[in-house]
């Protein structure tokens, strides 16, 4: 089998086996634990305070813009890793042509700022 | 045609190194990264911590568990039980898969480590961002406002910490050529990555440290799990072994950070290349601390007491380093010590830095990740880009 | 053979969330069950062994994409839990429908006569994908950066207006 195949079957077996032990603990908690079923204790906590109000959050959209501004970056930086890895072998031309895609989204970024995507506020 | 024979011995030795990772990560990870974390906060804050169980309370965690193994598992009312109960479970697994590429140390010129995937870094920046939705899940299964508001603030840090993580990583790339971990570490038998391409080595390490720092929500940048915050945010409904599960995520996670750091900018299991008398002098000064702490009025300040232990075993060290380098032994030391060294010695300095700087708010956070880091990194990386060809 | 064992493990991994994507009733749940189906799709990039690519798509597809999923539901009304009817009343005009596609795809598959490749497979390495865009197409290289550029700005304007 080729290298690549045998080793993500390692971390196949390894997410396996991860969840196989983490189920154990929380196997020996169902036997040992009481289980006391009181309305109370399901009651969401609120630092003691009866709650009140629905649970959910009201839109924001904040925190979509930083979702989406993050999967552009996240998409720039893939192409960034097998940049690093060749470039030195490939010479001055492999650094111009990534310094003009990095100036292209550094706009972008300049643009999110300026529109305020960045802010938390 | 793969034969079945090799195939099965395959699946249980990645069995067998699966459970032993996981019982390193389980012990040393959270048990005793959690006493050293309790015992180093005391010293800092002048008390002692953990000393009654066991000698010097070494057994206090262990203890805990215990405890912990029999506290009820509560599921609130109207929470989705299915995804409330699998959430901690993504967050523990996605730390233990971290540990895959990891590189313990090389012996016989066999190295340690679980498999070196080629696309070692890469797979581990992508089991870092696995973990943010485990948290997510966990904070709106739980049916609790502030849970919810504590999972959404924890996976807008986290996401915007991934980029600069992975521009510090991409540094390291650049000057390795390889996104293997066993190569980046072979790279820097010519010197460590830190002082490569002096100060943008640096630079690169502070960006991936700080990144680091912010993905596993430590301080400065652990508002989504502060105790004083949101009732302790995403896990607020969480209690006994699944609240531990967490626990066991975010330390693993830590921990591997740090290995992953000391793989990038230190070297990984390779011993410094320092000539003998630099060491005598190292273990000369670390004497002169231990020494100086012993006999002056110091030597009341709890943390210090630490500080001279480690200081004599630093000495005993070069003591060590330098008559083996003298007598043309190299490397003097195995390998893994280097390694479980340089890892614990970052994980020192997160613990410490723990009690030093004050929290950061989250806009403050968002600002200093987006504002100031990316365009940092990014700059960083043309620089040593431009050095590294254009220049020559 | 193993292969063949390996291919329906994952097409089932692939397969069976997707089915639950579509149908369930919980939203969450619905976009939860996207990650399993990312990940089957990395297993299959990895039997290509194409590792690159199976590493982006965990970076990408579960790690972010899911993500921005998650925070747009949770963040308006399907957060809330409330179940969606995913059926309609049209369920007869379009099992029809599919029906008949379904049949159309397969004459059509099995008429087709599908070319087996031969000699090895391309190289799917990370020095070979960069060295390809940087060399043999880079113009597709930089016009990617302009199509990230335009995504993001139009984004932005969209989510913008909403306020």
């Amino acid at each position: 089998m080729p290298k690549v195949v045998v080793d993500w079957l390692y971390v196949g077996v390894f997410a396996v086996v991860g969840v196989v032990l983490t189920v154990l603990p929380l196997a020996v908690v169902w036997l040992l634990a009481p289980r006391l079923s009181l309305p109370q204790k399901k009651l969401t906590y609120e630092s003691g305070v009866i709650p009140f109000g629905q649970a959910w959050a009201q839109f924001n959209v904040r925190y979509y813009l930083f979702a989406l501004v993050f999967v552009v970056f996240d998409v720039e930086v893939i192409y960034l890793y097998p940049w690093a890895t060749v470039f030195r072998t490939l010479g001055a031309f492999a650094f111009y042509e990534m310094l003009i895609f990095l100036l292209i989204l550094f706009v972008g970024l300049v643009y999110a700022w300026r529109k305020g995507a960045l802010e938390w506020v | 045609m793969p034969e079945p024979v090799s195939f099965f011995r395959e699946i249980l030795k990645a069995i067998g190194l699966a459970v032993v990772v996981f019982t390193f990560l389980a012990v040393v990870g959270a048990m005793y990264g959690v006493y050293f974390e309790r015992k180093i906060s005391g010293w800092i804050q002048a008390r002692i911590g953990p000393k009654h169980v066991g000698p010097y309370g070494l057994l206090q965690t262990i203890a805990d568990t215990v405890k912990l193994l029999q506290k009820e598992h509560i599921t609130p009312r109207r929470a989705d039980a299915l995804i409330f109960n699998t959430a901690p479970l993504i967050v523990a697994v996605a730390a233990l898969l971290d540990w895959v590429v990891i590189p313990f140390g090389k012996e016989f010129g066999r190295v340690l480590i679980v498999r070196d995937i080629n696309i070692g870094v890469l797979y581990f920046a992508a089991m870092a961002s696995i973990t943010v939705i485990g948290i997510l899940a966990a904070g709106w299964a739980s049916n609790n406002k502030y849970a919810l508001l504590g999972g959404l603030r924890a996976a807008s840090q986290m996401i915007s910490y991934e980029i600069p993580l992975a521009l510090g990583i991409l540094w390291v790339v650049m000057i390795a050529g390889t996104l293997s971990t066993v190569g980046i570490v072979e790279a820097q038998r010519g010197g460590w990555f830190l002082f490569k391409v002096p100060p943008l080595g640096l630079l690169a390490a502070v960006l991936f440290l700080a990144a680091a720092t912010a993905e596993v929500n430590r301080v400065p940048f652990d508002l989504p799990e502060a105790e004083s915050e949101l009732v302790a945010g995403y896990f607020a409904e969480y209690t006994g072994m699944r609240f531990a599960l967490f626990q066991l995520g975010e330390y693993g996670e830590m921990f591997g950070m740090a290995a992953l750091a000391s793989v990038l900018f230190l070297g990984g299991w390779l011993e410094p290349n320092l000539p003998a008398w630099l060491w005598v002098a190292l273990g000369l000064s670390a004497l002169g601390v231990a020494a100086f702490v012993r006999f002056s009025a110091l030597r009341t300040v709890y943390l210090l007491r630490p500080i001279m232990a480690l200081a004599v075993l630093g000495a005993v060290l070069s003591a060590v380093m330098a008559l083996g380098i003298s007598t043309g032994r190299a490397p003097v030391l195995p390998s893994l010590i280097w390694f479980f060294a340089k890892m614990f010695a970052l994980v020192f300095f997160l613990m410490w830095m723990r009690w030093t700087y004050p929290r950061l708010r989250l806009d403050q956070l968002l600002n200093l990740s987006w504002k100031v880091l990316l365009p940092v990194g990014l700059v960083n990386l043309l620089l040593t880009g431009f050095l590294l060809t254009v220049a020559r | 053979m193993g292969e063949l064992a390996a291919f329906l493990i994952l097409s089932a991994l692939i397969l069976i969330p997707a089915v639950i994507v579509v149908t369930s009733r919980n939203i969450v749940r619905a976009a939860l069950s996207l990650v399993p189906t990312f990940l089957g799709v990395t297993g299959f990039y990895i039997m290509l062994q194409a590792e690159f690519v199976a590493g982006i798509q965990v970076l990408i597809y579960a790690g972010a994409i899911t993500v921005l999923i998650l925070f747009v539901i949770m963040l308006t009304e399907g957060g809330s839990g409330t179940m969606v009817r995913q059926v309609t009343g049209q369920v007869p005009l379009g099992a029809m429908a599919a029906i008949w596609l379904a049949f159309l795809i397969l004459v059509v598959l099995s008429r087709t006569t599908w070319p087996t490749a031969r000699g090895q497979l391309p190289q799917y390495s990370v020095q070979a994908i960069g060295t390809a865009f940087l060399t043999n197409y880079v113009l597709i290289f930089e016009v990617t950066s302009l199509v990230l550029l335009i995504s993001l700005v139009g984004a932005i304007v969209i989510a913008r207006r909403e306020e």
